[in-house]
């Protein structure tokens, strides 16, 4: 038998949230959260979370999981125990620092407010030819490690400056989107989008922590991708 | 008493995957006011999860290609019954659509001309069929569904689209003339339910791969838009059309691209033997999906399965080497690694044929306007509905889907649908109203299922449902078989409707969604299993075990299922292109 500890939190009907102790036979299969959730659900239908895809690129099931962040549907059983807290027990809560709305939810308005501030599309005043804008195959490398991104917050819910400053701190997650565009060959927008980002808060609240890049499911960089954008902002003010 | 509050837009589309927000990006830039309703953060949506690519005859890996051969190609895929004029439409508006996404940023991957990388898929030829494989598959790595879905929500986001992010459409509302003017909706977050009124309502509702057990299709795919559609007593057309993906990872369901076989894997059987050599001499591993999927659960059923069970089949990458493998499949390995516990660079991949897209659904014009068939037989359009992408039958797929033309499809129809209501609101659509009585029609279901007291639980009745589709309406198909299986739906059906939703709360209350969701999976699962015992043939994805031939006399057409009746009739398949002559049915070999 599995044992479970689930964050509960229903605002229609609990004071304040508590951990349900639960036990599961998972048959002595190695499942992953999200299987182990769809169990539970089986048989309790009011416990909500977010799911989609399952396989790791929609993004949706982002939860912090023996005390990490990381997608349910992609970490098995075995990995999740190894994280060390908990003992032999999963241990499942919603995302942490950004407000929740019910069980596993958690309200990411802030978090999209800081992927929106960053202007999320490509900007380019020239005018669009009949085919492609060519790209050379080096130029479109830069973009590997950046356009993988998923959105699920699992680096921004874990880093300590976006919890401090959710609101100014623009936050792993919309900085590795930020450099995205600035390295994208196809962007004209490179001075526009520097200046929106020179401030006190919208970069410069990074410490190198690097708990983002311990936690990105997809095994992206944010801290190096903000390292980049750092130096682009310093060379551009000398 | 329906006294909920009203929201008035021009444009409605329900789903913010990759048609629903390619029409809102189409209708939005216009200045008209526009709202998607999705029930997932639009980046959420079932796009996403699309791997190898977008078929599109843009000339960069072979510059003398033509969107004509593409579609020859997808004529032949489908087995005859796509409808030519919508086949000719896609191919050939294609590269401008294509080409826009790269315009609004998409990363694709790139030649050494700094070109979009194109790689082979199956089905695809040069020269109408005459001159070998072509190479046709605009990629993003195997992330391309990935890409394209975010660079729309981009898109939709530069253009201020309203997104109404994590609300449900329940049901459809139709004024007394019998069209269509709008939706009810639930925000998820808050209980609250609205009735969304506009000028045009757009399905972008997806797929329904979740009424089979063993599905690539994300939870989310539960056919809503199908469901609506039938509830509202409007035809679905076509729906007998399931497409089983060959690579499914044994066991865990998710997808393997069909890229994998276009860089040159390819399966082997437990005796190691390159089997699809047999069955398709030419294309080999690259033949349509619906001959590799049936050639596979041969080679399983007598007994050349592999693993324990014999229950799979094995896809060799190994031989194409870590750097291709890493550069161009590394979401793949990655899926490989998680799901399959393989490591594509080392052995290979166990992978089954598994239910991955529904080529029918509610049939349209090339304009996304919704159609159904009057008494006489003819087409007539359903005022104020549109449907684009893997829920509306425009038809391009016809009885199977070649690889890469689904996001082709989503882009091409989506960007003409908002072309055409942004032409029809620019020459005046009045909005209509519905009445009192019209919304607490369209709020029966959801009242209903809001005071329930006792019944059966939603996650074993949609096992119960799964397990029925699975068993009945697989990759092989016979008539008795079918019949029972439409005998176990019946009974099914009273117990779905009556199923019990204990959690009566309101915020963020999944179990009612879930529920709401069960009744549409249960609606698409009938249609289906009622026109599959119709369609007394074989063709493209329907293999029938007692009608093992294609029947072109009887069956050179779609098939339409009308919910009232509950009864199967035919439509004619489009066989008059605009810029070319009709590629007539010849026999189909790979």
């Amino acid at each position: 038998m599995l044992k479970v500890s689930l964050y509960r939190y229903n605002p229609e009907t609990d004071q304040e949230p508590y951990m349900q102790e639960v036990e599961l036979d998972t048959a002595g299969k190695d499942l992953m959260v999200l299987d182990v959730l769809e169990l539970l659900k089986g048989s309790d239908p009011s416990l909500a979370y977010r799911r989609s895809c399952r396989e790791g690129v929609c993004g949706s099931d982002g939860m912090n999981i023996n005390g990490k962040n990381g997608l349910a549907c992609i970490t098995p059983i075995s990995e999740a125990l190894k994280n060390g807290k908990g003992g032999n027990k999963l241990v499942l809560r919603p995302l942490p620092g950004l407000p929740v709305i019910r069980d596993l939810v958690i309200d990411m308005s802030l978090f999209y407010k800081q992927y929106e501030k960053i202007k999320p599309f490509l900007l380019n005043d020239t005018p669009a030819p009949a085919i492609e804008r060519l790209q050379s195959p080096e130029e479109r490398e830069k973009l590997d490690g950046l356009y993988e991104c998923i959105l699920c917050a699992c680096c921004s819910t874990a880093c300590p400056s976006f919890w401090w400053n959710p609101d100014r701190f623009i936050g792993p997650s919309g900085l590795l989107q930020a450099y995205r565009f600035l390295a994208d060959s196809r962007d004209t927008a490179t001075e526009e989008r520097l200046s929106d980002l020179d401030d006190p808060f919208s970069v410069f609240r990074c410490h190198g922590i690097q708990n983002c890049v311990n936690v990105c499911p997809k095994g992206l960089n944010p801290t190096k991708a903000i390292g980049h954008i750092r130096n682009m902002l310093l060379s551009r003010a000398t | 008493m329906a006294n909920i509050r009203t929201i008035s837009f021009d444009g409605v589309i329900v789903g913010g995957g990759g048609a629903g927000m390619r029409a809102a990006l189409q209708l939005a830039q216009s200045g008209y006011k526009t709202a998607v309703i999705s029930k997932v953060f639009p980046t959420r949506s079932h796009t996403v999860s699309a791997q190898g690519g977008i078929t599109c005859a843009i000339a960069s890996s072979d510059p003398q290609d033509q969107w004509q051969w593409h579609m020859y190609d997808t004529v032949k895929g489908s087995d005859y019954i796509g409808d030519q004029e919508a086949i000719e439409y896609m191919c050939q508006v294609g590269p401008e659509a294509v080409y826009e996404l790269d315009h609004m940023g998409m990363p694709f991957s790139r030649t050494e001309e700094g070109r979009i990388y194109q790689r082979p898929f199956g089905g695809q030829s040069k020269n109408f069929g005459e001159g070998g494989q072509a190479a046709r598959t605009c990629a993003a790595a195997d992330r391309t569904g990935h890409a394209l879905l975010h660079t729309l929500y981009q898109g939709n986001l530069k253009n201020n689209t309203v997104f109404f992010n994590e609300w449900y459409a329940t049901d459809l509302v139709k004024n007394d003339d019998g069209e269509v003017v709008g939706v009810i909706a639930i925000c998820i977050e808050t209980g609250e339910v609205v009735y969304v009124k506009s000028k045009a309502t757009v399905f972008a509702t997806g797929g329904a791969g979740r009424i089979y057990a063993s599905t690539t299709n994300a939870h989310i795919n539960t056919g809503d838009g199908v469901g609506m559609a039938l509830r509202a007593g409007f035809p679905v057309q076509d729906i007998e059309m399931w497409q089983f993906h060959p690579t499914g990872i044994a066991g865990a369901g998710v997808l393997v691209t069909e890229g994998c076989r276009g860089e040159g894997g390819y399966l082997v059987n437990k005796d190691g033997e390159r089997f699809m050599e047999r069955y398709a001499p030419n294309a080999k591993d690259l033949a349509g999906r619906d001959v590799v999927a049936r050639s596979m659960t041969l080679e399983i059923l007598e007994g050349r399965g592999c693993g324990p069970n014999g229950d799979h089949v094995y896809l060799k990458l190994d031989h194409l080497g870590e750097e291709v493998l890493e550069s161009r499949l590394p979401g793949i390995c990655e899926l490989s690694r998680t799901f399959a516990h393989a490591d594509p660079v080392k052995e290979p991949v166990p992978v089954v044929p598994t239910c991955h897209y529904m080529m029918g659904g509610i049939p349209t014009n090339v304009n996304g306007q919704a159609l159904t068939v009057d008494a006489d037989g003819n087409d007539t359009v359903i005022p104020g509905l549109y449907a684009c992408g893997e829920v509306a039958c425009v038809s391009v797929h016809g009885a199977n889907r070649l690889g890469g033309n689904s996001l082709l499809d989503l882009v091409v129809f989506g960007r003409a649908s908002g072309l055409f209501i942004e032409k029809s609101l620019r020459e005046g659509i009045e909005m209509k109203d519905a009445s009192e009585a019209n919304i607490e029609v369209a709020m029966e279901r959801l009242n209903k299922i809001n005071n329930t007291t006792g019944g059966e639980s939603v996650s074993a009745l949609r096992t119960e449902l799964q397990t029925i589709m699975q068993n009945h309406f697989g990759v092989f198909r016979r008539g008795d078989f079918m019949q029972e299986g439409i005998k176990k739906l019946a009974e099914l059906r009273v117990r779905i409707e009556n199923a019990h939703l204990e959690d009566k709360s309101n915020a963020y209350n999944t179990a009612r969604i879930e529920a709401l969701e069960l009744h549409n999976l249960f609606e698409v699962a009938e249609a289906t299993a009622i026109a599959a015992e119709a369609r007394n043939e074989s063709r493209g994805a329907h293999a029938r075990e007692d009608f093992t031939e294609r029947d072109d006399d009887n069956w050179l057409c779609h098939s339409v299922y009308f919910p009232s009746e509950k009864r199967v009739g035919k439509r004619a398949v489009n066989f008059t292109p605009k810029t070319r002559e009709a590629f007539a049915p010849k026999i189909r070999t790979y």
